[in-house]
């Protein structure tokens, strides 16, 4: 037998481990996995349905639609001078992936226990998992709005400009926004799900204190500067302003939410790897 | 080299459901930690005697486990339910943490706690194939690699493109196995997967266990009920009851300290005090003893007394005492008893009974008594596993030196002409 000086471990398994081992390189070892979790949801969403990946469009054209009537029409609401269809769909579009990634990666934990519970790969797979599956979904939506797009375009209603260039970047710092609250949700919640309930109904709420369905420039004085500090209010602005060329938009906003969506991520990826190790004994 | 070393793990649970009471635990524990004090519920907790009611809302699954393991052993995990196996098995493969101590480990761990993880029953075996083998760690190449010797050893190639949902369970295990025995990993963890799929599958696993560790000179630890795959498999052992560590060693002795383990290995009981001895408010079994006729120790060629005194609290009634036989097997070696009144005319008082097992009769072995007290030979009044248990040694007899196979060595009634 070697001396125990010169046993060589590879891994040390125990009950606490340093707070900003992230394992992000671990995560990175598992990037097939990622590939083949998406590939799943992908392939098994609209099995046995005849209109299969035409539900993707169906959802954002009805609700579009009822927002148009609802908010457009009855409500009477400024969309900035934007034609109502591309401005609600504008909005639905991206809130439909906002939402969908973070009450997936909230209760992440609970919904795959029986795989967690039988067999190690970084937690974090998941979550990113979840934001990249639904990335394609929201991929397929745009594809429909930028139809839509080209629509009002050759009518003359809309001139998109250069920050239509910033969508990307946008789009990840949103993801990102969801995977950070995500994962502090559902590390708060794997013993006490106390917050679950408060997310329910707390996600539908924070639609109204976004501007989805309003411009910002409808909202003045104190309001508006505690829109501010949400920090999807820049991203959508953003979005708007470049494809549709309206709304308040300055870089300065996306630069706060950038920090802001920075500092939560960091915080739901500390939390998640602190909980993930021990989870499944409260889950 | 070692592979995989335990330091001192534990691993405590609390009982009972998640809620208010929970919470004032966790306020004071993190009140605990914020003073930099000691948690204070690891001091309290109970071995998990899952039987009797226990006083505290914590118990340890594992207490204080060493151990170290050898590079290219198959090392057998064996106990009783409850002895804290799966527990085991959940922290090597990372599924949960300890509560306390290190586990240390050299190369890559492959664990397969079920098999078929995260088959999706939509998609095909193929697809299946793919994400089973990503979720245990390999990469899209490394399957790739394997492909062919995966669909080859499931045998269900014809199906490879069908869902998994349209398999039949047997086929559903086959490729599921197949992928996890592929695995490129130095350390595989295998709990009691065995138990599906057919005789002939599990044969196969089995033999492809073995050749995991003993030709490509992997790791593999082993958990199962099944002793005879155990020590087929598996060239050391550890043996867990309680969530301690009894005994760590060589397979075969390993076996035979779990079965003296589990079960009683005294030939006598005595109990004096009636009001403390073993049994109800029907029956209390005072003595129960099994002794050789010849005086020494039981042998083949001994024969054995069996006596029992006992105290019959129920006057009047039909009085039948069984004694069940059986091997450490638990094999039922016979299956017979004493009427003690067939005219409901039982008395409440002391009965002994005594009956012999004749010489040559029982080959070498270990047993036990189950004994079963009735009434009107259809009722049970008290039962009883294992309160006494004897060996029967092998001597020679004729020029036979050996032990022979068999429960029985009569010494037949034999003609020859």
């Amino acid at each position: 037998m070697t001396e125990p000086q010169q046993q060589q471990w590879t891994e040390t398994i125990e009950s606490d481990h340093s707070l900003f081992d992230l394992k992000l390189k671990q995560v990175w070892k598992y990037k097939d996995l990622v590939y083949m979790f998406v590939k799943r949801d992908f392939v098994s969403e609209f099995k046995q349905t005849i209109l299969g990946p035409i539900w993707f469009f169906i959802n954002p054209i009805f609700t579009t639609l009822v927002y148009v009537v609802v908010f457009g029409n009855i409500a009477g609401l400024s969309t900035d001078g934007a034609p109502k269809v591309l401005f609600y769909m504008a909005g639905v579009t991206l809130w439909n992936y906002f939402s969908a990634c973070l009450t997936k990666t909230s209760s992440v934990f609970r919904d795959n226990a029986a795989i967690f519970g039988k067999v190690y790969f970084p937690r974090l797979v998941m979550p990113l998992t979840i934001v990249l599956s639904n990335l394609m979904r929201f991929g397929v939506q745009f594809l429909l709005f930028l139809a839509f797009l080209i629509y009002y375009m050759i009518k003359g209603d809309v001139q998109p400009n250069i920050w239509i260039l910033a969508t990307p970047f946008i789009v990840i710092l949103m993801a990102a926004f969801a995977l950070g609250t995500g994962m502090i949700f559902s590390s708060l919640t794997t013993k006490y799900r106390d917050l679950q309930m408060l997310l329910g109904f707390g996600i539908s709420l924070f639609m109204y204190a976004t501007p989805v369905i309003y411009p910002l420039s409808s909202l003045t004085g104190i309001w508006k500067k505690l829109a501010l500090y949400n920090p999807l209010t820049g991203i959508f602005e953003c979005f708007k302003y470049g494809w549709l060329g309206v709304g308040d938009f300055s870089i300065s906003m996306l630069l706060i939410s950038s920090a802001i969506i920075l500092a939560i991520l960091g915080v739901g990826t500390l939390i998640f790897t602190k909980v993930e190790k021990g989870f499944m004994d409260t889950v | 080299m070692l592979a995989l070393k335990a330091e001192n793990i534990s691993k405590q649970y609390r009982l009972g459901q998640v809620g208010t009471g929970s919470l004032s635990h966790d306020l004071n524990r993190f009140w605990h930690q914020v003073r930099g004090k000691e948690d204070p519920y690891l001091k309290i907790g109970e071995a998990n005697d899952r039987t009797s009611k226990g006083d505290s809302d914590y118990v340890w699954s594992l207490r204080n486990i060493d151990f170290e393991i050898e590079q290219g052993d198959a090392v057998g995990i064996i106990g009783r339910n409850g002895a804290g196996k799966s527990t085991l098995l959940k922290l090597l493969s990372k599924v949960t943490k300890p509560t306390t101590g290190k586990i240390f480990t050299n190369g890559r761990i492959a664990s397969l706690l079920e098999v078929g993880t995260g088959f999706h029953p939509e998609m095909t075996g193929r697809e299946n194939i793919y994400l089973n083998g990503a979720i245990l760690g390999m990469t899209r190449k490394e399957i790739t690699r394997k492909f062919d010797e995966i669909v080859d050893f499931s045998g269900v190639e014809r199906y490879i493109d069908t869902p998994v949902k349209r398999y039949s369970s047997g086929m559903y295990v086959r490729l599921a196995f197949a992928v996890a025995a592929n695995l490129e990993s130095e350390i595989l963890i295998v709990d009691e997967v065995l138990a599906v799929g057919d005789a002939e599958f599990q044969k196969k696993c089995l033999g492809k266990m073995g050749d995991v560790s003993t030709g490509e000179g992997r790791t593999v630890l082993f958990v199962s009920h099944n002793l005879t795959a155990v020590k087929e498999l598996c060239s050391t052992g550890i043996l867990l009851d309680k969530g301690n560590l009894v005994y760590s060693g060589d397979i075969e002795q390993t076996v035979i300290e779990y079965q003296k383990n589990s079960l009683t290995k005294s030939r006598y009981l005595h109990e004096g005090n009636l009001e403390s001895a073993i049994g109800n408010e029907n029956i209390r079994v005072k003595e129960f003893t099994a002794v050789p006729i010849t005086g020494g120790l039981i042998d083949i060629n001994s024969g054995i007394r069996v006596k029992i005194k006992f105290f019959n609290y129920k006057p009047n009634i039909n009085l039948d005492v069984t004694f069940e036989l059986r091997t450490f097997e638990e094999v039922v070696v016979f299956h017979s008893g004493a009427v003690i009144s067939i005219n409901k005319d039982a008395e409440a008082k002391e009965y002994c009974v005594e009956f012999d097992i004749s010489k040559q009769y029982l080959n070498a072995g270990n047993y036990y008594f189950k004994l079963i007290f009735g009434q009107d030979q259809r009722y049970t009044l008290f039962s009883c596993d294992n309160i006494i248990a004897f060996e029967v040694q092998n001597i020679k007899l004729g020029l036979n030196t050996h032990v022979l196979p068999g429960l029985l060595r009569p010494n037949l009634d034999y003609k020859i002409s």
